[in-house]
């Protein structure tokens, strides 16, 4: 690769997780109800393997660099509605799309299919957000870009369960 | 519709067989001779399918899948006015046309040009011309010779942004399209020499939508035009004049008659008005609605009112919605669920 859009992007510590409750009524065909926790534990880890989204261009999640935070999910599970607003490390990263091409893949991979997903990036955290934002939700974009192999190998290569 | 009576949109059948989303269908025009009815639909599992009805039981079966030509999603399908041609327009980039001989499907033609995905294709009424658009920005016109050939007659450039549907006046060559760059515009030919430009474009500073607009349908007289957009409105549009014999004269321009917001949560990809003058709308958020002009009119003009909501009529977001030519209270959905419904707008006391 070239030169780095984000040449030195800071990193931060993982965050500790909580420790999930285990619900006394054990019925498995009981609906479980989707939280904030659960959306972030489908983006960035699979039972007990480490599996986060990595950076197109640094060896680092999407956490490590706070580009996703728990916070930074919204979850109306009884409207079966998510949405994932991410911030770019930099206010022109090229990358932006493909990183919200990556979260959209994964949620749509892990979801129940009922889900409706929104991707945005914060609000003021890029230069041509709201450009961003209607491409990220154009379901026909979407669909004709995860038709294209070299976007598809991009967006695997980040979602690859091991790539420390 | 009849007074006194509720009306239902009840569910007739759920046609499967797709293996992705559904994202287009049509109604096959033909008519007499005792036809069954039929309707084509197209995914993004690559193929088209062919759907009739049994006319003894009166369900409907998969008779035909079209599938080998295309090499990618197939985003759009529409029948020529005698029903005999199939047109297919797909993300590989290409337009496919097909003969229909019973129940056999044999691609004639391959309409190349468009640099990128192909996302919408249209016949005019006379089934001499055929438009298609696609996200290289362009509108294309094709007119059909002899022999199945199909020559380029105009490339139409304006759009800053990919053209999600055209589609012609149901009466006059006059071609619509709507954008990803949140206009619509209305293109016209000069004259007899083929010169083909835009006479209208109909954007925010007219009240046109804030979004992508993503459909638009002509009520059968052609002087009324509906479209919806992912702003969440569906607008009703007066296209009364003939825009191509004023030549830019503001008096006889289209205008936005109303809006109709407030209706659908999420995206609206679909609409189509029926014969009878019932507006149906298909939404992200997995419901339809439908519409009727209200006998009260004001001095603003006419209203626009809800006749029902179908909560729920699919499992996932509705991509396309068509009344039934021949029938006009049968409707048909697709769905990215996969599965196309068969509706029947229904009276009940």
């Amino acid at each position: 690769m070239g030169s780095l859009i984000n040449a030195n992007p800071t990193v931060y510590e993982r965050k500790e997780r909580r420790v999930r409750s285990t619900p006394a009524n054990t019925d498995e065909n009981a609906e479980e109800p989707i939280d904030q926790l659960e959306i972030f534990d489908i983006l960035f880890m699979h039972y007990f393997h480490v599996r986060d989204i990595k950076d197109p261009e640094h060896p680092y999640s999407l956490e490590e660099l706070k580009v996703v935070t728990e916070d930074s999910i919204e979850v109306n599970d009884k409207q079966s509605c998510v949405r994932v607003t991410f911030t770019p490390t930099v206010e022109h990263c090229s990358m932006a799309t493909v990183i919200g091409l990556c979260l959209r893949v994964k949620l749509m991979r892990s979801l129940p299919p009922r889900y409706k997903v929104d991707i945005r990036v914060a609000p003021g955290t890029h230069a041509t957000e709201a450009a961003v934002n209607k491409q990220l939700n154009d379901k026909e974009r979407v669909a004709a870009a995860l038709e294209n192999p070299n976007l598809v190998e991009m967006v695997d290569e980040c979602l690859a369960p091991t790539f420390a | 519709m009849e007074d006194g009576k509720k009306l239902e949109l009840r569910e007739i059948q759920r046609l499967e067989g797709h293996t992705d989303r559904v994202w287009g269908l049509a109604w096959n025009p033909a008519t007499g001779g005792g036809a069954p009815a039929m309707i084509a639909s197209c995914s993004g599992d690559k193929s088209v399918r062919i759907w009739e009805q049994n006319p003894s039981s009166g369900s409907w079966e998969c008779t035909a899948v079209l599938e080998d030509t295309h090499t990618r999603t197939v985003r759009s399908c529409a029948w020529s006015p005698d029903g005999r041609l199939l047109a297919t327009a797909s993300f590989d980039a290409t337009t496919a046309i097909w003969e229909r001989s019973g129940r056999d499907f044999d691609c004639v033609a391959t309409l190349e040009g468009h640099e990128n995905e192909v996302k919408s294709v249209s016949w005019n009424a006379s089934g001499t011309l055929i438009a298609t658009c696609s996200r290289d920005k362009s509108v294309w016109i094709w007119e059909m010779q002899p022999g199945n050939e199909f020559d380029c007659v105009s490339v139409l450039q304006g759009h800053t942004q990919d053209v999600k549907m055209v589609q012609w006046h149901p009466s006059l060559n006059i071609l619509v399209s709507v954008s990803y760059d949140n206009s619509i515009k209305v293109w016209a030919e000069d004259g007899d020499d083929d010169d083909w430009h835009c006479v209208q474009t109909l954007d925010k500073t007219v009240s046109g939508h804030s979004s992508t607009v993503w459909a638009l349908s002509f009520n059968s007289s052609g002087d009324k035009m509906v479209t919806c957009s992912d702003d969440l409105t569906l607008k009703i549009w007066d296209t009364g004049y003939n825009p191509s014999q004023t030549n830019g004269d503001a008096y006889g321009s289209w205008t936005n008659v109303c809006s109709l917001p407030g209706y659908h949560d999420r995206t609206v990809f679909s609409v189509h008005w029926s014969r009878e003058g019932v507006i149906a709308s298909g939404a992200a958020d997995d419901a339809i609605c439908l519409f009727v002009q209200s006998k009260n009119h004001t001095i603003d003009g006419p209203l626009f009112t809800l006749l029902l909501k179908k909560e729920k009529a699919h499992d996932m977001d509705i991509n396309s919605l068509q009344w039934s030519k021949k029938e006009p209270r049968l409707l048909a959905s697709a769905s990215d669920d996969g599965t196309i419904k068969i509706w029947e707008l229904v009276g009940v006391f």
